[in-house]
């Protein structure tokens, strides 16, 4: 009897619910629905921040409607908010903004679904990955370096700190490019690099950067997901610091120097009116300063104009693509030769994907 | 027995809906409508086909998870280390299916070697726990807790160090199994046979737990120990067995996770499913056939967050809330059992019945 009655309210709960979803899938049923799928917070002042903001630059457009789910970790979770967002919002193009979203997830989705584009962040599309799966990575070390150059006017001590989440190539070149670009102001500078073992740590943060603070660096910088804790802690102790992934400087007004940021904004609108308009966009989208993947954060008051000067024109160095990092003779921090004398390694050298090493003047170990 | 279960069913039923009405007084106080709200989560959830799938995909590691707490919750232990056993459990899978799949093994065999080394690991681990416990007297809730931590630092270390697949550059893995011994999906679905595994081994474990000597003897223990021993059941066998026993489930969710899902073990493997089978068998009241319905519920609120999100634009932690809210009322639901009692409840119902009759 109880049963009964209860099966009964449950079914005419659910048929409300239909109703409505149906009168709001209306809604939604716009031209053209595009889905962003991130591994954090929307608002971490990092990683995910970025892309969120990449995502409200492509909601603002017309004929476009934009669904968003954030935390969603790098599990099955992931392939079930794709599908969702496919079946359930009518998506015909997803972002899913984490590195390990890719292998498996993305690639089983985008074999699934061949009409749903998947742009991808991380840059690991290879020959052979299906043709609809796309992924795309900025070279941001280029930003890091020129926020180097900055620091590297400012420090007092010649001691930086870097709070860094794993060793792993991509964070090696960023800890490396900072560490060779304020060697390029003064030659002696050091860099002291604590690795906290994940993307978001928030207490190994704050704890990494007041023992950095301790060991006397005047100038800190992080490679985590939010930086938000670090960029806090620092302006706590009255350090300079130099921002990640996106602006920090309402969090750290007098010691935030500058800060190399992702430019989504500029180039989520282009990607998605280009697929909408039909166009074929490469797999692989690799790019720097000079392609608008990244740009750094506007200078703080208290930078010098010497500084600005010497960034400015390496900024526009890369922006003309006559700029490398990475060019010999450089050692690591073992005293072994790592790019000989004479070569010169670009930004696309495929060979500084695998950097496994850091340079000279930083102490830390990769392993 | 109907009447029985009614009564134990009772407690947690009232909890859930005091806490979707709490819920709906937090979205309310958010601006959110709660009925449009509850009408997307039931959409996200069990309101097709689609989204059936997906909850049940979800339900599945749970349903093994939960297993181990409720299993050793019939002998008295608060263990809470699934996640340990999970993410050691799909580790020693993927070592073993790597080790296999190279010998040339045929994929069956290679499956059923990974489902074992799955449970061998899982199980080992819970197992110690208990050891710690009855030969050591060291608090199973406490030990359980920090080896899980221990556990999936192991897991870091080992898949960044000595199984790391040097290809992986930016996000270390171990290398990929196979395609051939990876485990399908059940035909017509979208849903791995993990799922299988976890409800066969629910009612294998229920159908232990209460049709059985030794699940008698386990409760015995559970009931009063030193009854147990003075009676001349073996109390330490029990515990290692019932504690194995819970450790080998989560292992063999850790070994689904990787051979049906994630392909290989990364990081990523430490999922959290081992946490959410606390709350599962907590809300089941550690019975092991109860975790089916509650697993349901509880895959089909993780599988209905996205779409809360997408379509309220209401924060991730909304869920969050909603499971926090669930575990709080359900906790202190458990304070009104039997205190409440059905028959009372059932009686005015029954009265015009019996009027009729006569």
């Amino acid at each position: 009897m109880t049963s009964t009655h209860l099966t009964r309210r449950a079914a005419l709960l659910g048929a409300a619910a239909a109703t409505t979803t149906l009168a709001a899938r209306g809604a939604y049923a716009a031209p053209y629905t595009v889905g962003f799928i991130y591994v954090g917070s929307r608002t971490d002042y990092g990683y995910n921040q970025a892309h969120a903001e990449g995502a409200a630059a492509v909601r603002k457009m017309s004929g476009v409607s934009v669904v968003e789910q954030s935390k969603v970790p790098e599990t099955v979770a992931c392939a079930n908010a794709m599908a969702s967002m496919i079946h359930l919002d009518g998506a015909s193009l997803l972002f899913p903004t984490s590195f390990g979203y890719f292998d498996p997830y993305v690639l089983r989705a985008a074999k699934q679904n061949r009409d749903v584009t998947f742009m991808h962040c991380g840059g690991l599309w290879k020959d052979g990955d299906p043709l609809n799966a796309h992924s795309y990575f900025g070279y941001i070390d280029e930003a890091v370096y020129v926020s180097g150059i900055v620091a590297g006017h400012m420090t007092k001590t010649g001691k930086f700190g870097f709070v860094a989440a794993k060793p792993i190539p991509q964070v090696l070149r960023n800890i490396n490019a900072f560490t060779l670009a304020a060697q390029s102001v003064k030659p002696d500078i050091t860099t002291s690099v604590i690795f906290t073992g994940d993307w978001f740590m928030p207490v190994r943060e704050a704890e990494a950067t007041n023992s950095l603070a301790d060991q006397g660096v005047d100038v800190i910088t992080c490679h985590v997901d939010s930086p938000k804790v670090v960029i806090e802690t620092a302006e706590k102790r009255g350090l300079f610091t130099c921002g990640y992934h996106t602006d920090q400087a309402v969090l750290a007004p007098k010691g935030y120097l500058t800060g190399a940021e992702w430019n989504w904004p500029y180039l989520y609108p282009r990607w998605v009116a280009e697929l909408k308009a039909g166009k074929t966009i490469s797999n692989y989208i690799r790019g720097g300063f000079r392609e608008g993947f990244v740009k750094s954060s506007p200078y703080n008051k208290i930078v010098p104009e010497s500084a600005r000067q010497q960034a400015d024109a390496v900024r526009n160095q890369f922006k003309a693509g006559s700029f490398a990092i990475f060019k010999g003779p450089i050692k690591d921090n073992k005293g072994n030769i790592v790019i000989p004398a004479g070569k010169v390694m670009g930004e696309h050298d495929p060979v500084l994907e695998e950097m496994g090493y850091l340079v000279a003047g930083v102490s830390g170990s990769t392993s | 027995m109907a009447g029985r279960l009614a009564a134990a069913a009772l407690a947690p039923l009232l909890a859930v809906l005091a806490s979707m009405v709490l819920f709906g007084a937090f979205l309310f106080a958010a601006g959110v409508d709660p009925l449009q709200a509850y009408g997307l989560i039931w959409l996200g959830a069990w309101g097709s086909w689609f989204s059936w799938q997906n909850t049940l995909v979800r339900a599945a590691p749970i349903l093994l998870t939960g297993l181990c707490m409720a299993l050793p919750a019939q002998i008295g232990l608060v263990v809470i280390g699934a996640e340990g056993a999970f993410v050691l459990g799909g580790l020693g899978a993927t070592a073993a299916g790597l080790w296999l799949a190279g010998l040339g093994l045929p994929p069956l065999l290679v499956q059923i070697g990974m489902g074992l080394a799955g449970i061998a690991v899982g199980g080992a681990l819970i197992a110690g726990c208990g050891a710690l416990r009855q030969y050591r007297g060291v608090n199973e809730t406490i030990s359980s807790l920090l080896i899980a931590y221990i556990a999936i630092a192991v897991m870091n270390q080992l898949v960044g160090g000595v199984m790391r697949d040097p290809a992986s550059l930016n996000r270390p893995s171990t290398r990929s199994l196979p395609d051939a011994v990876m485990l399908g999906n059940i035909p017509g679905t979208s849903v791995h046979v993990g799922l299988i595994f976890g409800v066969v081994a629910c009612i294998g474990a229920w159908w232990l737990v209460y049709h059985t000597r030794y699940g008698f003897a386990a409760r015995v223990v559970g009931g009063n120990a030193r009854a147990g021993r003075v009676a001349g059941l073996p109390v330490g066998r029990l515990i290692l067995s019932f504690c194995f026993l819970a450790g080998g489930a989560a292992g063999l969710a850790g070994m689904v996770e990787v051979a049906a899902v994630q392909g290989a073990a990364s990081a990523d493997l430490a999922t959290g499913a081992g946490y959410t089978g606390i709350l599962a068998a907590f809300l089941a009241r550690q019975n092991p056939l109860a975790l089916i319905p509650v697993c349901l519920l509880l895959g089909g609120l993780d599988a209905a967050g996205g779409l809360l999100q997408q379509r309220l634009d209401v924060p991730d932690a909304t869920m969050m809330v909603l499971r926090g809210v669930l575990f709080l009322t359900l906790l202190a639901s458990e304070s009104l059992q039997g205190r409440i009692s059905l028959p009372r409840l059932v009686r005015p119902r029954l009265a015009p019945v019996a009027a009729a009759g006569e």
